[in-house]
């Protein structure tokens, strides 16, 4: 196959998913290089950012589907967090009311319950495209926002719901070791790779090259036979899918459920996110995780306005790097190697 | 094989196509000539289900098709291009055609499949891309090639459907005089290579629609003002002046 022999605009553009960037081999030596560290860290940090690191890997996996939404389909959801709600409120009923205690029945059968939410706010929200699209995911994640403060006998309302934790892999429980930043920390880690995995297939397959089909112009792509509802659609599950998960995990992980897991300030904050680390990279998201803890451990701890902060930081990025801090580590790499 | 029993097209008040009734056989090359606004692309939009008509219907192999959407269309075999290029600006010309070819072997569902290894599907881009001469310009992203190939890609993508019948809204316009041969040459011997029965374009360079067509269909205002061979066109008066804007060949 030949290779690019055109270049008419530089490298400020924004360039989406599918570009390569730099070469394949050192991607992946860098990628396993974050996994070892990721797996090396409860043996080096205290306690406390063990602690506050655990949520990292519920957002990456939440992003990783919210990004097959927005990177690859070109729809932002700014309800997303709807399905993070429903996965750990699912994972809570199911542990308080039901009895479960294994971890895996509870993600199977919360994902279970993303999906049936997901699909009649799908069928309705993939015909509408740009801010319609936006808003109704919103109100439909304000919708489930509402329910979980109204019916207060089976929510609980806003003082949420304690949630336990699970046994893993049908053998690990919490006796005598911490939970938490032990076992727990690795069973996430394990399937954040997973999924990432998973999902690197699925962006790479003939459904992935067609969902950017739908993203680049819908109109052609009918006229090529692709049924664009069709296909947003199943885009919207499967980041419902990630969702569920990641809400399993986030409730697992914080110990307790509550409505603002749902509130549209957490879907804002996994927009933040995603444009922090940068959407049209597919790793993107999953920095703009990392930093976005961060950052807020830090800007939390300085000034009570942090939301300021923030909002001057999305401004930023949005104006100068418009690929997000992903973007920004390519570009300089390149300049390295120049 | 697609035919068209009176068919109007209004936008709010305004009728873009007014009545217009259409046969196209298999095996005819049919060229929509007019001024500008006369509703070609209306009539093609209309003919390819991307839009509903205000009235009248549309069949095509003893379907009604009137508004069935254009993704029943390309399945029963029904391709088109457009006026405005229309590609995907981020995808590189080689997933360009392996998007069409997926969609044609109805291969885009799959989920967990390799692109990369699907050998058909690679294979029959390459193909198309060579038919087209874009063959070096694989890796290039569509949004990034000069005007003419963009519009090339465009075409070519309706192409690698294998349809039977094909509607082109002006495929070389804002092309250089001497590369809308290049094209048209191209367009035949492809559409030979690939099995397309009929052609029906819209076409504003009288050269070439009297240099390629079988039929030629003039629309002024929305109505057919002439439906003929190249031979009576020449001849009708009205058309001559109005819309070929040259003087009628006077028969002897
Ligand atoms: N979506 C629309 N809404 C309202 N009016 C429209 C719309 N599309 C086209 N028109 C009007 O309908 C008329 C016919 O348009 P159409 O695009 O079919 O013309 P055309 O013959 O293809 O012209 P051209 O040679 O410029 O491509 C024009 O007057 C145009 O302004
Ligand atoms: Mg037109």
């Amino acid at each position: 196959m030949s290779t690019p022999t055109e270049r008419t605009t530089g490298s400020t553009e924004v360039k989406h998913p599918d570009g390569k960037g730099i070469g394949l081999w050192l991607k992946l030596a860098l990628v396993l290089l974050g996994i070892v560290l990721l797996a090396l860290l409860p043996q080096v940090l205290s306690r406390y950012y063990i602690i506050l690191m655990m949520p990292f890997f519920a957002y990456s996996i939440a992003l990783l589907g919210l990004n097959l939404l927005f990177g690859y389909t070109g729809l932002i959801s700014f309800g997303h967090a709807l399905f993070i709600g429903v996965g750990a409120y699912s994972a809570a009923f199911l542990m308080r009311d039901g009895g479960l205690e294994y971890m895996e029945p509870l993600i199977l059968l919360s994902v279970l319950g993303a999906v049936i939410v997901a699909v009649p706010v799908g069928l309705l929200a993939v015909r509408y495209i740009g801010i319609y699209f936006g808003l109704l995911t919103l109100a439909f994640g304000m919708l489930f926002y509402s329910f979980l403060l109204k019916f207060y006998s089976i929510t609980s309302g806003d003082q949420g719901i304690r949630v336990e934790k699970p046994i893993l892999l049908g053998f690990i429980d919490t006796t005598g070791i911490d939970y938490l930043t032990g076992p727990f920390y690795y069973y996430c880690l394990g399937l954040l790779v997973v999924m990432a995995l998973v999902m690197w297939r699925i962006v790479k397959s003939p459904f992935g090259l067609t969902l950017r089909c739908v993203r680049d112009n819908s109109v052609k792509a009918e006229s090529l036979g692709i049924g664009v509802y069709r296909y947003r659609f199943y885009a919207f599950l499967i980041s419902a899918i990630y969702g569920g998960v990641a809400g399993v995990i986030l409730a697992v992980s914080v110990g307790q459920v509550d409505p603002t897991m749902s509130y549209w300030t957490s879907s804002g904050n996994l927009v933040f996110m995603t444009l922090l680390g940068g959407f049209t990279s597919f790793l993107g998201p999953i920095v703009g995780a990392g930093a976005f803890i961060l950052l807020q451990d830090q800007v939390m701890s300085l000034w009570e306005y942090w939301r300021l902060v923030f909002g001057a930081i999305l401004a930023l990025i949005v104006i100068f790097a418009p690929s997000g801090l992903m973007g920004l580590l390519t570009m300089g790499w390149k300049k390295v190697v120049r | 094989m697609l035919h068209a029993v009176d068919v109007h097209k209004n936008y709010g008040d305004y009728v873009a196509v007014a009545g217009v009734t259409l046969f196209i056989d298999e095996g005819e090359f049919v060229s929509i000539v007019g001024p500008n606004g006369a509703g070609k692309t209306t009539l093609i939009n209309v003919l390819t289900g991307l839009l509903q008509p205000t009235a009248g219907h549309v069949h095509y192999k003893g379907h009604d098709i009137s508004g069935a959407g254009p993704v029943k269309l390309a399945q029963l075999g029904m391709a088109r291009s457009f006026q405005l290029v229309a590609v995907f600006a981020e995808l590189t010309v080689m997933e360009v055609l392996q998007a069409a070819s997926l969609t044609r072997l109805g291969r885009g569902m799959r989920l967990f499949h390799s692109l990369g290894s699907d050998r058909e599907v690679r294979e029959n881009a390459e193909h198309i891309a060579s038919l087209f001469g874009l063959q070096d310009q694989l890796g290039v992203k569509s949004g990034q090639l000069p005007q003419g190939n963009k519009k090339l890609l465009d075409v070519a993508s309706a192409f690698a459907l294998y349809p039977e019948i094909i509607l082109l809204d002006e495929p070389t316009s804002g092309v250089s005089t001497s590369d809308k041969h290049r094209i048209m040459e191209t367009l035949v011997v492809a559409s030979k290579e690939i099995g397309i029965k009929s052609i029906i374009q819209v076409e504003h360079d009288m050269d070439i629609v009297f240099g390629y067509s079988d039929r030629i269909v003039a629309l002024y205002e929305g109505r057919v003002l002439a439906d003929g061979s190249p031979q009576e066109i020449e001849c009708n008066e009205e058309v001559m002046r109005n819309i070929i804007g040259r003087e009628p060949v006077r028969n002897a």
